[in-house]
């Protein structure tokens, strides 16, 4: 469990805005990081510490299937991303990734821009260490658990075939 | 218990006896298709350390998106890509000379009905419109896909859209879809899968067909499916060996929800900025500056859409303060825009003629947007930046309102002033 901050935006925020089409040139994970959410929030990549979590409104990672939009967040040290609801692409690169995807319209509601939090996967908790309130949401199913613990999908199927 | 055709094809590929929505299941890949990402996917499956590929007669991969390479970084990538073909013996490449990677998939015979291809692409949802389960997967699941051949699914619920009628003139399957996609909006069909029915889809050629399940996909689609006809057999039956036979719904599959729509009633589309289920209709927006028109892409650059373009063009010159770019879809559609003289007419209206690929549809390179420009687009995406900068605005729309656009300067009605 690390304590972050979270940074909050709106719906349908797209892959072009997470991680731009003019960066998809390589695949180095400090290049990739350094333009995260460069084209919806400046500030994101020079901010960002390790542990924050990112909450959005619905739909979000909607467009490309570019995996990077969801590794550049988890090279800037995002552990989760909570939002009232994904697209299915950017949901299943997040888990391969080793980022948790949550999706829960409550928590989202009683989490605000800069507070700090306690985010907790197994314990399916987030502590909003700023307003005091302990938010619960549903756990995923056993199988992404698998592959989030294992830090993501290739480290998960190293494992599966090392047994 | 009766099913959709999403349940019914993976049930077969996943060996059940039965599956429901929501059901997770272990699925077997037919085709697995990789552009430019390739070498990423190359990259992680090294990690994961399987010596070879599961099957490399099922692994398709063309290289599209920066075609030929636009910087060093890019061009290091391509070659890391030919030496993974070359290494594992992937039977099917496509070098960049070939074009875009939806294109291609028809074209060389890789798409069948019945098969579940997955490709690490989101517009994967093309090929639906030949009757396949298609969708979009990351590039680490392909890596995984590499090895196994397999790949794990959560049964969609499906959605029934039925599309009567008959299109109205100057009027294209791609404003149905902006029309259709304005109604959902941008998350109305996330996860699930689409069932097109009707006489306008019996009505539709196969590339008009593939404007729809591609741009399904903006709705947040997992699939968009039509069952495939006679028209669709014609086309593939010189170009694959795989049985040509329709899977179809049973008569009393469920559905999550049903739409129709007469597609007479439905006009000229916008979809304006900046996301695609901000849709207009043309009139609305008519009058609007543009500075740059594209018509291209896996979604309208095919040679009935540079056909519908250049009518519009009637004798015209392109309007002088805009760049219109004609981008076709492949080289066999290249070619064949040659032949029937379209290419010579989009030239000497002062239009540029780029090689196939993605290039302009997604800002990687030949045709980048100023702040405050205006592109207009017979691509699929309008989000913010997507061509260029943050601060310009993309206009999605048929062929035929991108050129006649790009002739008059502004957006334009394309049944205005039209002499066809």
């Amino acid at each position: 469990m690390v304590a972050g901050k979270v940074w909050k935006y709106g719906k349908d925020v797209n892959t072009d805005v997470i991680l731009p089409g003019r960066f998809l040139d390589s695949y180095e994970p400090e290049y990739l990081a350094s333009h995260a959410m460069e084209d919806l929030d400046k500030e994101f990549a020079k901010a960002v510490k390790k542990g924050d979590i990112v909450v959005a409104e619905t739909n979000f990672g909607c467009g490309s299937s570019r995996e990077q939009a969801a590794s550049c967040l988890g090279y800037c040290g995002v552990q989760a991303v909570v939002a009232k609801s994904f697209s299915r692409l950017f949901y299943r690169n997040a888990i391969n990734q080793g980022i948790a995807v949550i999706e829960s319209p409550e928590c989202v509601d009683a989490l605000n821009k800069g507070d700090e939090v306690d985010f907790d996967l197994l314990g399916g908790t987030i502590k909003n260490l700023t307003t005091g309130k302990t938010l619960t949401f549903r756990p995923l199913p056993p199988f992404v658990m698998e592959i989030l613990e294992s830090g993501g999908l290739v480290e998960h199927l190293k494992k599966k075939m090392a047994k | 218990m009766a099913y959709t055709i999403a349940e019914k094809i993976l049930m077969r590929a996943s060996g059940s006896k039965t599956v429901e929505p929501g059901e997770i299941v272990n699925a077997k890949v037919d085709v697995a298709m990789s552009h430019d990402n390739a070498a990423l996917v190359s990259k992680v499956f090294g990690e994961i350390g399987v010596p070879k590929v599961w099957d490399a007669s099922k692994i398709v991969i063309p290289i599209d998106h920066r075609v030929p390479a636009n910087n060093i970084k890019v061009a290091e990538g391509h070659v890391k890509i030919r030496n993974f073909v070359k290494k594992q013996g992937i039977k099917h490449f496509y070098d960049v000379r070939e074009g875009v990677c939806h294109q291609i998939m028809p074209e060389f015979g890789h798409v069948a009905p019945g098969l579940l291809i997955v490709g690490t692409d989101s517009h994967t949802t093309t090929y639906g419109a030949f009757g396949a389960f298609s969708t979009g997967i990351g590039a680490t699941e392909m890596a995984a896909v590499w090895a196994s051949g397999e790949l794990w699914l959560k049964v969609p619920e499906t959605f029934k859209i039925t599309l009567d009628g008959s299109l109205k003139e100057h009027v294209f399957s791609k404003d149905v879809i902006l029309q259709i996609i304005g109604d959902l909006t941008a998350e109305g069909a996330n996860y699930k899968s689409i069932e097109y029915y009707g006489t306008a889809v019996d009505e539709m050629s196969v590339g008009s067909r593939m404007t729809i399940t591609n741009m399904s996909m903006e709705m947040g689609a997992k699939s968009a499916i039509m069952v495939p006809d006679q028209k669709v057999f014609d086309y593939l039956k010189t170009r694959t060996n795989e049985k040509l036979e329709a899977v179809i719904a049973d008569a009393d599959a469920v559905y999550e929800k049903e739409l129709k729509y007469d597609v007479s009633q439905i006009g000229p589309k916008v979809a304006c900025p900046h996301t695609v289920d901000n849709v207009k209709d043309v009139g609305e927006v008519a009058g609007t500056v543009v500075h740059q028109a594209v018509l291209g892409s896996c979604t309208n650059g095919r040679v009935e859409d540079l056909k519908a373009g250049s009518r519009m063009l009637a004798g015209k010159k392109i309007h002088d303060d805009v760049r219109l770019i004609i981008a076709p879809a492949s080289r066999q559609v290249y070619l064949e825009a040659m032949e029937e003289g379209l290419i010579q007419k989009f030239v000497k209206a002062g239009a540029i003629v780029i090689n196939p690929g993605c290039g302009p549809c997604l800002g990687a390179h030949e045709g980048i947007i100023a702040a405050g420009e205006n592109c207009i687009a017979s691509t699929n995406r309008n989000f913010q930046g997507r061509m260029g900068s943050t601060e310009a605005g993309i206009y999605l729309a048929s062929p035929a309102t991108v050129v006649a656009s790009a002739v008059a300067g502004v957006i334009t009605d394309p049944r205005e002033g039209s002499t066809w």
